[in-house]
C-alpha cells in the first residue's frame, strides 16, 4: 500500500508541475496600456493597436513614423486573425485602435457599441503563393483542386479564408486543402518553409515575403476585394492619441506606406 | 534563565498540546488565506466556464458535425498516442531508473532530455518537429524521397505531436514506481534462474502496474489537450488534424458558444477520466 501511495505521489507531482507550467505559459495577454504620467509637460502615452495579420509590415512602419512625429506616444501593436482580435476586443482587451482585414469583424465590434466611426482605409486582393522556384509547377487556381498537391488556405472564419472561399466558388474550383490556418501569416509561413506547394494569400503578403515566396496572379481575384476598416475604440484609455493614430493611417502618410506595401486605395 | 528552564516541564504541558494541534490541525491563517487564493486561481476560471455555458443549446451545439468530427479525432489520436507512449515510455522509464547508478553527467543529460518536453512550450516542440520532419527537414526529405511519405498535415503528425508532449508524464510516473519497487523480489527471481527479460516481464512490470496505469491516464489527458505542437506541426483540417482544442480555439473567433461547448466537453472528459479511473487505477488517492 505504501508503495502505491508513493507511485501515486510521483504521478500527481508530475501532473501538478506540468499544469502549473502550462498555466503560466498561457497566461500572457495583450499588453496593458499604461497611462503613466511622469511630467505634466511631457505626458508619455501608450496606445495599443490590434491589427489584422496582413497589415504587419505596413503598420510596423506606420507606428514607427507616428512615434517619430509624436515623441511622447508609444504604439504597441498586436497582430492576429481579425476575427480573433475582434473577439478579444469584445472580451474587454485594453485596446485603443482596431484595424480589421474585412468589414464583418469590425461590424461585430461596432454592434457592441465599441467602435468609433469605422473608416475603410485600404483594400486587398488574393493571389496564389508558391515557394521560391515553384517546385510543384503550379500555374493557376485549378491546381488547388489537385489532391496530390499540399495546399494551405485560411480558415473560412477569418477574412482571408472568407475571401478565398468566395473566389474559389466564383471560379468554380473545389479546393483540396491540407490545412486551414487561423490567419494569413500562418498560411504564408507554410509556403515560405516549403511545407505546402500552393496557398491563397493576399497580394501584399506575397510582396512582404520577399524572395522565399513567388506570387501567381489569379484571373477573377480583382472582383473579390477585401475592404480594411479602422476605428478608435469607445473605451480607449487615450481617445485623443487613438484618434490621431487613425487619422495618421487614413491620411497622406498612411496612404503612401500602404500603397508601397501593395494595398489598394479605399 | 535557569528558573524558567526548571519550570519548563510544568508550563509545557498545555503548550505541547497546542503544538500538536498546530501541526496536525488547522493551518495558520496566512497560509490558509494564500492557499484559498491559490485554489481560487485554479477553480474560478473553470467555474466561469461552467456558469457561462449555453446549457439550453448544448445538445444542439455538441451534435454538430464539426464537434463530433473533432471529438472522434481527438479520442482516436489520444488513444493511439497513449498506446505509443506505453510501448516507448516503459523501457525509457526503466533506463531512467537504472541511470540512478550512472555517473553524474550522463545521468543528468538523460534526465534533462526527458524533462525538456515537459517544460517546453508545446509550440516550440511543433516548430522543432516541422524542421525535422517537414519536407525540407533532414528526416522529412529522406522519407519523401525514399517512400513518398510526408508527415506534416496528417493525422499521424497529430499523434506524433501528442506523443512528444505526453511521453514524459508516463516516463516519470513509471520511473517513480520503479525506484520505489522492492528490488529484492527481482533479485529472488534472478537467483531462481529467471532471465533479465523474464524478470522484467513477470516481476518488475506487475510490480509497477499501478504506476504505469497512472502514467497512462495522465498521458491520455495531456494528449487530448495538446494544442500548440499540433497546430504548428499538423495544421488544422476538419476530420484530419483539427482536434478538440484547435476546434475550440477557432470557434472562439466566430462562434463563442460553440467554443464554450467544446471547452466544457474537454473539461468534462478530463474530470471524468481522472475521477472515474481513480478507484481502479490510483488506489492511493482514496486516502
Amino acid at each position: 500500500m505504501r508503495r502505491m501511495a508513493r507511485v501515486v505521489t510521483a504521478g500527481t507531482l508530475v501532473f501538478a508541475t506540468a499544469s502549473m507550467l502550462t498555466g503560466c505559459a498561457s497566461g500572457g495577454g495583450p499588453a496593458a496600456s499604461s497611462s503613466a504620467t511622469t511630467d505634466a509637460d511631457a505626458a508619455p502615452t501608450t496606445i495599443t493597436v490590434f491589427a489584422a495579420a496582413s497589415l504587419t509590415e505596413a503598420f510596423d512602419t506606420l507606428a514607427a513614423q507616428f512615434e517619430a512625429e509624436h515623441p511622447n506616444a508609444d504604439v504597441v501593436l498586436s497582430y492576429g486573425g481579425s476575427a480573433a482580435l475582434a473577439q478579444q476586443v469584445l472580451e474587454g482587451a485594453p485596446v485603443d485602435v482596431f484595424a480589421s482585414a474585412a468589414e464583418s469583424p469590425m461590424r461585430t465590434v461596432g454592434e457592441a457599441g465599441l467602435a468609433v466611426d469605422p473608416v475603410v482605409f485600404a483594400t486587398n486582393t488574393l493571389e496564389l503563393a508558391v515557394p521560391a522556384g515553384n517546385p510543384a509547377g503550379v500555374v493557376g487556381l485549378d491546381d488547388l483542386a489537385d489532391p496530390d498537391l499540399r495546399i494551405a488556405l485560411c480558415d473560412p472564419s477569418v477574412p482571408c479564408g472568407a475571401a478565398s472561399e468566395k473566389l474559389l466558388a466564383q471560379e468554380g474550383v473545389t479546393a483540396a486543402p491540407d490545412t486551414l490556418e487561423s490567419d494569413v501569416k500562418a498560411v504564408l509561413t507554410k509556403v515560405s518553409l516549403g511545407e505546402v506547394d500552393a496557398a491563397l494569400v493576399y497580394r501584399t503578403d506575397v510582396q512582404s515575403a520577399g524572395d522565399e515566396v513567388e506570387g501567381i496572379e489569379v484571373p477573377g481575384a480583382a472582383s473579390v476585394v477585401n475592404r480594411y476598416p479602422i476605428a478608435s475604440l469607445a473605451e480607449a484609455a487615450d481617445a485623443e492619441t487613438a484618434a490621431d493614430f487613425v487619422a495618421f493611417v487614413t491620411g497622406a502618410a498612411g496612404r503612401r506606406v500602404l500603397a508601397e506595401a501593395g494595398f489598394g486605395a479605399p | 534563565m535557569t528558573e524558567s528552564t526548571t519550570r519548563a516541564p510544568a508550563a509545557r504541558a498545555p503548550s505541547a498540546r497546542s503544538a500538536r494541534s498546530a501541526v496536525a490541525g488547522r493551518l495558520s491563517w496566512p497560509v490558509a488565506v494564500v492557499a484559498g487564493i491559490a485554489l481560487a486561481v485554479l477553480v474560478l476560471p473553470l467555474a466561469a466556464l461552467v456558469l457561462r455555458a449555453p446549457w439550453a443549446d448544448l445538445p444542439e451545439l455538441l451534435a454538430r458535425e464539426s464537434v463530433l468530427q473533432a471529438l472522434v479525432l481527438s479520442f482516436a489520436t489520444a488513444s493511439i498516442a497513449t498506446a505509443c507512449c506505453l510501448v516507448l515510455g516503459v523501457p525509457l522509464a526503466a533506463l531512467v531508473a537504472r541511470a540512478a547508478t550512472w555517473p553524474t553527467l550522463p545521468r543528468r543529460v538523460l534526465r534533462a532530455a526527458v524533462t525538456v518536453p515537459l517544460v517546453l512550450p508545446p509550440v516550440v516542440g511543433g516548430i522543432a518537429m516541422l524542421l525535422l520532419l517537414g519536407r525540407r527537414g533532414p528526416i522529412g526529405r529522406l522519407l519523401e524521397e525514399s517512400f513518398g511519405v510526408t508527415v506534416p498535415f496528417t493525422t499521424g503528425a497529430v499523434v506524433l505531436a501528442q506523443v512528444f508532449v505526453s511521453l514524459p508524464f508516463l516516463v516519470f510516473a513509471v520511473e517513480g514506481a520503479l525506484r520505489s519497487a522492492d528490488r529484492r523480489t527481482e533479485l529472488a527471481a534472478a537467483t531462481l534462474g529467471a532471465s533479465r527479460w523474464q524478470v522484467f516481464r513477470f516481476v518488475t512490470l506487475p510490480l509497477v502496474a499501478p504506476g504505469v496505469a497512472a502514467g497512462a491516464v495522465l498521458c491520455f489527458t495531456r494528449a487530448l489537450g495538446e494544442f500548440g505542437a499540433t497546430i504548428t506541426f499538423a495544421g488544422s483540417l476538419p476530420g484530419v488534424t483539427r482536434t478538440l482544442p484547435i476546434a475550440s480555439y477557432l470557434a472562439m473567433q466566430s462562434d463563442p458558444d460553440e467554443a464554450i461547448a467544446l471547452a466544457l466537453l474537454l473539461l468534462a472528459v478530463s474530470v471524468v477520466v481522472l475521477l472515474g479511473l481513480r478507484d481502479r487505477w490510483l488506489p492511493g488517492v482514496r486516502a
